[in-house]
């Protein structure tokens, strides 16, 4: 077997976009091949094979609800996290029709924004909460906005274009406090930083932001609330999402959380390092800004605005230097609007055109931190040069 | 999602910067659609006595594709008379990249509409009468620069009311 860093090695290319997503790490992948073409039974089957297939989804099962303190049979595996978010959202809009009220920020991901918008159009009312200038949610705000007839607040653990950390046990608090259900997108959160689970009742997680596979992910939902499958089928998952089990992503999401877990000290402590030097690096650049909260973050994600420049020319420039980063820059969306988030948190628009996403991962090094802080600075001083906004 | 010649050209962009001594510059875009190109023309004559842009630069604050579409623009006009280079289409501009994904497509029109600006201001410096193709292609691009300014304002009112 080939080591984790030779994989990567392979291709001389260095990626800084796993917020987007990851490798998948060679253990999972090694945890995962025999559930390909050996083990290959349908959960659901009374043979042999079907019981190995069953054995490994339940260990799989007992092995993540261990990761959060849960008890098994909260987890609900699914397709993952934009399933388990809608899921959440609609599911329990769904088990309680009385209920017309949730509130939800302005930084969420699409996968919360578009349910929820989703919902408005079919009489919900939805609060979408603003964020200050680092993105952080005021658990204040959350009170202040529960009605007699909320359903549910749902708020991100972290955010994955600028990394804040929300106050979600406070803001958990205070939902268990009013009676109110609370959820939580935890993607980029779950395996990063530790999560107290005291006031969380849903929590979304994917497999592939953290080196496990892509296509599965799993909703935790707390024993005893009732909400309403969106698949209807053959009643797996406890009738609560049909479909024949992800046998081989369900096994190797548990082996990439179990390795997340294991290692999330020393992988937090390494990335934030890198984060610390990301960002004295870049702000010694002239005209830039730290989008982000300055001592609650994600250890893997920084972000930055650039002035004079657009994001879209930054991430091919240093792609042509086999950098991979991303954008919240506004020119491929259809409205030409930069990233809702960024927008939320107050960027003025000539900047928030000019951001850039660095999110490293468990297999980012040292080297390839000094690569890019080598590199990007020639790449913004060469798009500035060919901009007519010259910044001094 | 690009071509080769997109990527050709953002890479190794042909005519950037800005003229020293250019006769005329054409502005177009907004910061609040992400995109801002600067075109400048130095007109001569040719030995025909005709005008033709004798040189051409550009400045862009814009995406890949606002980047080689400038590039591109510049390499088409280059040398072209002025009433060939009126007649430069953002169509033109982009097949000669070999097609933009349709979200880009505006990049195309940027470019040549900033082509379509130099022109214009060159002829208004000079006294001269304005093509009428011209001046009606002026007048929509002023239409919708005003409409982006709007836009632009708006957003800015937001952001000051909201903190």
């Amino acid at each position: 077997m080939v080591s984790f860093r030779a994989v990567i090695d392979m291709v001389k290319r260095i990626y800084l976009d796993n917020s987007a997503t990851t490798p998948v790490a060679p253990e999972v992948i090694e945890a995962m091949m025999p559930y390909f073409s050996g083990e290959y039974g349908n959960a659901s089957s009374l043979h042999s094979f079907g019981q190995a297939a069953r054995q490994a989804v339940e260990n799989s099962r007992k092995e993540i609800a261990a990761t959060l303190g849960a008890s098994p049979s909260e987890i609900v595996f699914t397709a993952g996290a934009t399933e388990a978010n809608n899921l959440a959202i609609k599911g329990l809009s769904f088990a309680h029709p009385e209920k017309r009220h949730i509130i939800t920020s302005k930084i969420e991901h699409h996968a919360v924004i578009h349910t929820c918008g989703w919902l408005e159009e079919h009489g919900y009312d939805v609060t979408y909460l603003d964020v200050d200038s680092s993105g952080w949610i005021d658990p204040a705000a959350v009170r202040e906005a529960i009605r007699e007839d909320t359903l549910l607040v749902s708020i991100m653990a972290g955010n994955n274009e600028i990394g804040t950390l929300e106050p979600i046990g406070e803001i958990g608090a205070v939902c268990r406090e009013k009676g109110i259900l609370f959820h939580t997108d935890a993607v980029q959160a779950y395996g990063k930083v530790p999560l107290s689970m005291e006031t969380i009742d849903l929590l979304s997680v994917s497999a592939h932001k953290l080196h496990g596979p892509k296509g599965v992910g799993f909703l935790h939902v707390r024993k005893g609330i009732p909400f309403i499958p969106l698949l209807h089928g053959g009643g797996h998952e406890r009738g609560r999402r049909s479909g024949t089990e992800n046998v081989p992503g369900i096994v190797g999401m548990a082996a990439a959380a179990d390795i997340a877990f294991q290692e999330m000290e020393a992988t937090a402590a390494r990335l934030r390092g890198y984060r610390k030097r990301l960002i004295a690096g870049i702000s010694s650049i002239p005209g830039t800004r730290l989008n982000g909260h300055e001592t609650k973050f994600l250890p893997h994600i920084t972000n930055f605005g650039f002035q004079g420049i657009e994001g879209e020319s930054l991430v091919m420039r240093l792609d042509e230097q086999g950098i991979a980063t991303s954008t919240g820059s506004a020119c491929s969306s259809p409205d030409l609007e930069p990233s809702h988030v960024l927008l939320a948190i107050g960027v003025p628009l000539a900047m928030a055109h000019g951001s850039l996403r660095i999110s490293t991962g468990r297999q980012t090094t040292d080297g390839e931190i000094d690569t890019i802080l080598e590199v990007l600075p020639r790449v913004v001083e060469d798009l500035r040069a060919i901009s007519p906004f010259k910044v001094s | 999602m690009y071509t080769e010649k997109v990527i050709e050209h953002f890479r190794h962009p042909h005519h950037m910067g800005k003229l020293p001594d250019y006769s005329a510059i054409g502005k177009v875009g907004n910061v609040v659609c992400g995109d801002v190109m600067w075109l400048y023309i130095k007109v001569n004559k040719d030995e025909k006595g005709r005008e033709v842009i004798g040189d051409i630069s550009w400045e862009t604050f814009g995406c890949t594709a606002a980047i080689a579409t400038s590039s591109m623009v510049s390499d088409i006009a280059k040398g072209k008379t002025l009433e060939a280079a009126i007649a430069i289409t953002n169509r033109e501009v982009a097949k000669e990249l070999g097609g933009l994904p349709p979200v880009k497509m505006h990049c195309s029109a940027l470019a040549a509409d900033a082509l379509n600006e130099a022109i214009y201001a060159y002829l208004t410096q000079a006294g001269r009468e304005i093509p009428p193709a011209l001046a009606r292609r002026h007048e929509r691009i002023a239409e919708e620069m005003s409409a982006l300014e709007r836009r632009y304002q708006a957003f800015a009112d937001k952001e000051k009311t909201e903190g």
